[in-house]
């Protein structure tokens, strides 16, 4: 079916002094299609867009819209051609309502004053049209992440936009919610708006794409009709080397118990109850997943867990000792390595050095330290042996950790901590914002520990990543637990009815596996 | 004194001490919902009380009893010139809010002395002849009983401040103006993306604080201290931003808030001809408006909740 092209980009060239951060693309987008634009991250896929939207200007090559060379010198020229940007962190005001979002900028008004009943009938129609639903007068602070998702379309189809560009939109989303997704960009598609959907997810591809573009280093690697591609030659083709797609995962063998959280009860940082009377073991050998939407005390139990966060009530035992609200480094010490959620905040101190970052957990120890002194000759062979082993791609060791690129950051927290051979391993989203090499790679370290016996809690927003890797699956709503079921029988419907708070019918499983 | 009449006098001088604080506050909820903090209002207050006396004793001969009206205007135009001060250290050279607002309350009152030094040879200037005084609203004074309360014998500039904060409010809230100065105070990033200025809607933001806590140290000046000090903006300006706090960054709430300081203000003042409360020591009624301004500050600055970006900086990507 060849339709009408809408937008074609020929030969585009973007230069950061002497970077070519896009390298001859081209890309061609038909009126009512969908097409995806894959690519690792750093490969140029938000320098292209950003290209398209007007806020970077090509070093060289052609881009045309309907047909006629244009030239997008800012965005008020793209949005007047009609393309319009959702963006991925959404650019709501929490305290506005729905409607007051939508029309900022673009307001209806007579005389001064703004035309508030014109305007609701304006995103009404919309959003009949587009089977948007929202509630116009609702403050965004109270509407879910999904919703807000569909505030951020109604933005772009009320300036009139017909080309939408997608900057990762599933991220945030539940199963559920991805699956009404996937219809309203189908709907949109078939009101004959035209897609484009950034994306390193590949089922999605699969689901709504008719085309997908893959970049890989700046460089165009083809355009291919989705269904006449596998996932893994997609996946190849955009990491440029032969992918695992199926982890091999060895038999379980188990231990005994390194860490048992009893009854726990931790506040957020407003004084309510995040975790509301959480127990849960695990044993040597055993990876527990903890899947949940987030926000719903993943954050404070894993505060609670490593020392951070005070715990109000329960208790936290690891390798049968209490450690209740005891010290950070006492817990640490008694054997948890964590790799926290934000790598940049809590991670690493990102204008300290590889090799300093390399020993933040161990600096006060042999050899690093002599009765106070540091020992920066070993820090430095330190460094240079982990860069080695755990493949930290970084020209020296001296390099400030701010400058690796996201990977390699979390190669440099996974090296610190398990270097030091804990026996409890907290992983929270640890491939978060990773592409699919830098997954392959962290998922293969953490089942490496667990063959070696040790016990690890994995948090995670990643359904997928929660059941490639778990032995359990603990589902977390609302701060209490809401199943714990085992990967092999399960789905991500089920997984996603239960992270939305829908219990189990009958809770023998919970007590049986907790 | 009867009962009438005791009231009277309670509501024109809670009046006439709101009168600043009102219109100070104002401009720092106009200020903060634009994003930017400004606890340089103190200072601005002392710029605008400053113009206006000098003002006032130079043209009082010319202008009359229209004087203290024009010296209002005079210190609110030289307030917005002291605010582009604070507007240009924030908005363009990204400074802590904070910080900036302390150099303007650093800088206003020495400054002050100063040139009154330079032009009058002593501390203060002299006494104003052209001050507000009281003024009996035509028509409402008429009214039995409430005429009497609250028209007769009271504070004009209170009442153009009540007919101003209904103005604001409606500009803030009901405008497109409004709407889009609010959003940079919520999410300046969202604004951006959307085509609105950022820079330009905080530089209205300031720029109107500027403009009302000018106005309102003039009518501080004009109506209650008479002429220029040192000693003569002590604080009034933080009370105006507790009032803003207090009134959750709404126009009404900070006039209601208002109100309320200046009642209590006014109380130190009348408090010895009031029944009951003349027996209590002047020194507790005159501590009274900055004690009550902690403990509303410590009572509601956690519960209330500010413009979700007020205070930080916008750094435009590009």
């Amino acid at each position: 079916m060849e339709q009408k092209t809408i937008i074609e980009m020929n030969h585009i060239v973007k230069d950061f002094n002497g970077f070519k951060a896009n390298n001859d693309i081209n890309l061609k987008l038909a009126k009512g299609e969908i097409l995806a634009l894959l690519g690792e991250n750093g490969a140029g896929k938000s320098t292209l867009m950003s290209i398209l939207s007007g806020l970077l200007e090509p070093t060289s090559g052609e881009i045309k819209v309907n047909g006629k060379p244009v030239k997008i010198a800012n965005p008020t020229v793209a949005k007047e051609l009609g393309i319009g940007m959702v963006h991925q962190h959404f650019m709501l005001a929490h305290s506005f309502t729905v409607l007051e979002n939508i029309i900022l900028g673009h307001e209806t008004t007579k005389g001064p004053m703004l035309d508030i009943k014109k305007a609701r009938e304006k995103v009404l129609a919309l959003s009949q049209r587009y089977h948007l639903t929202i509630n116009p007068d609702e403050k965004v602070a109270n509407i879910t992440v999904a919703q807000q998702q569909r505030v951020e379309i109604l933005k772009v189809l009320y300036r009139g936009a017909n080309i939408l560009i997608f900057d990762e939109p599933t991220a945030v989303l539940t199963p559920q919610e991805i699956t009404e997704f996937m219809h309203i960009l189908k709907g949109l598609a078939h009101e004959g708006k035209s897609i484009i959907l950034i994306t390193h997810k590949l089922d999605e591809i699969k689901q709504v794409a008719d085309e997908v573009t893959i970049i890989r280093a700046g460089k165009d690697v083809g355009t291919y009709q989705v269904r006449e591609i596998s996932d893994q030659r997609m996946a190849e083709l955009m990491v440029g080397h032969a992918v695992q797609m199926k982890l091999t995962k060895k038999a379980e063998h188990l231990g005994s118990n390194v860490l048992q959280v009893k009854d726990l009860q931790v506040k957020e940082s407003r004084g309510n109850l995040a975790v509301k009377g959480l127990s849960f073991s695990i044993r040597a050998g055993e990876i527990l997943g903890i899947a949940g939407i987030d926000g719903n005390g993943q954050d404070e139990l894993v505060e609670a867990i490593t020392g951070l966060r005070h715990v109000d009530q329960g208790s936290v035992i690891i390798k049968g000792q209490d450690m209740t609200n005891k010290p950070t480094r006492r817990i640490t010490e008694q054997g948890v390595a964590s790799i926290p959620a934000d790598r940049q905040k809590y991670g690493l101190i990102l204008q300290m050095s590889v090799a300093d970052n390399l020993v933040l957990q161990s600096y006060y120890h042999q050899p690093f330290s002599h009765h106070g002194i540091i020992n920066f000759a070993a820090i430095k062979k330190h460094a240079q042996a982990a860069i080695k082993k755990f493949d930290i791609r970084t020209p020296n060791s001296n390099l400030v950790a701010g400058e690796l690129s996201g990977g390699n950051q979390q190669k440099v927290i996974i090296a610190r901590e398990l270097e030091r051979n804990s026996d409890l391993i907290i992983a929270f989203q640890p491939t978060r914002g990773l592409d699919v090499g830098a997954i392959e790679y962290i998922h293969k370290q953490l089942l490496k520990e667990r063959a070696a016996g040790k016990a690890i809690l994995l948090v995670s927003y990643e359904l997928s990543e929660i059941m490639q890797l778990s032995d359990r699956i603990l589902v977390l709503h609302n701060g209490q637990k809401s199943g714990v079921v085992k990967p092999h029988e399960t789905n991500e419907t089920e997984l996603g009815l239960l992270m939305t708070g829908v219990k189990k019918e009958g809770t023998k499983l919970d007590q049986s596996l907790s | 004194m009867n009962f009438e009449s005791l009231l009277a006098l309670i509501v024109s001088s809670t009046l006439v001490y709101s009168a600043p604080l009102i219109l100070t506050s104002l401009g720092g909820v106009y200020s903060e919902n634009s994003g930017i903090v400004n606890i340089g209002l103190e200072g601005i207050m002392t710029v605008g009380a400053f113009t206006s006396i000098i003002f006032n004793l130079t043209f009082a001969h010319a202008f009359g009893s229209a004087t203290p009206w024009i010296g209002a205007l005079v210190g609110a135009i030289f307030g917005s010139i002291f605010s582009l001060l604070h507007a240009f250290a924030t908005i363009n050279l990204r400074a802590d809010h904070i910080i900036s607002g302390t150099v303007l309350n650093l800088l206003a009152p020495p400054l002050g002395v100063f040139l009154i030094k330079a032009i009058y040879e002593k501390g203060q200037t002299p006494n104003i002849t052209a001050n507000f005084g009281y003024t009996n609203i035509p028509g409402l004074a008429n009214i039995p009983v409430i005429g009497k309360i609250f028209f007769t014998n009271t504070s004009a500039p209170a009442w153009w401040a009540i007919i101003i904060t209904i103005f604001l409010w409606w500009v803030l809230y009901k405008t497109r103006l409004g709407l889009r100065l609010r959003s940079t105070g919520e999410n300046p990033q969202a604004a951006d993306t959307l085509g609105i200025n950022v820079y330009k809607m905080r530089y209205i933001g300031v720029l109107t604080s500027g403009f009302m806590a000018g106005l309102g140290g003039a009518v501080f000046a004009q109506s209650i201290s008479g002429n220029f000090s040192i000693s003569t903006i002590v604080g009034q300006g933080f009370m105006a931003l507790a009032a803003v706090i207090f009134g959750k960054w709404n126009p009404i709430g900070a006039m209601l808030s208002s109100l309320f300081f200046g009642f209590a203000q006014s109380l130190s003042i009348i408090g010895n001809q009031l029944p009951g409360i003349a027996k209590i020591p002047t020194v507790y009624m005159q501590i009274a408006p900055y004690v009550i301004t902690i403990v509303v500050l410590v009572l509601f600055l956690g519960k209330s909740v500010a413009p979700a970006a007020d205070g930080v900086n916008y750094i435009k990507s590009k």
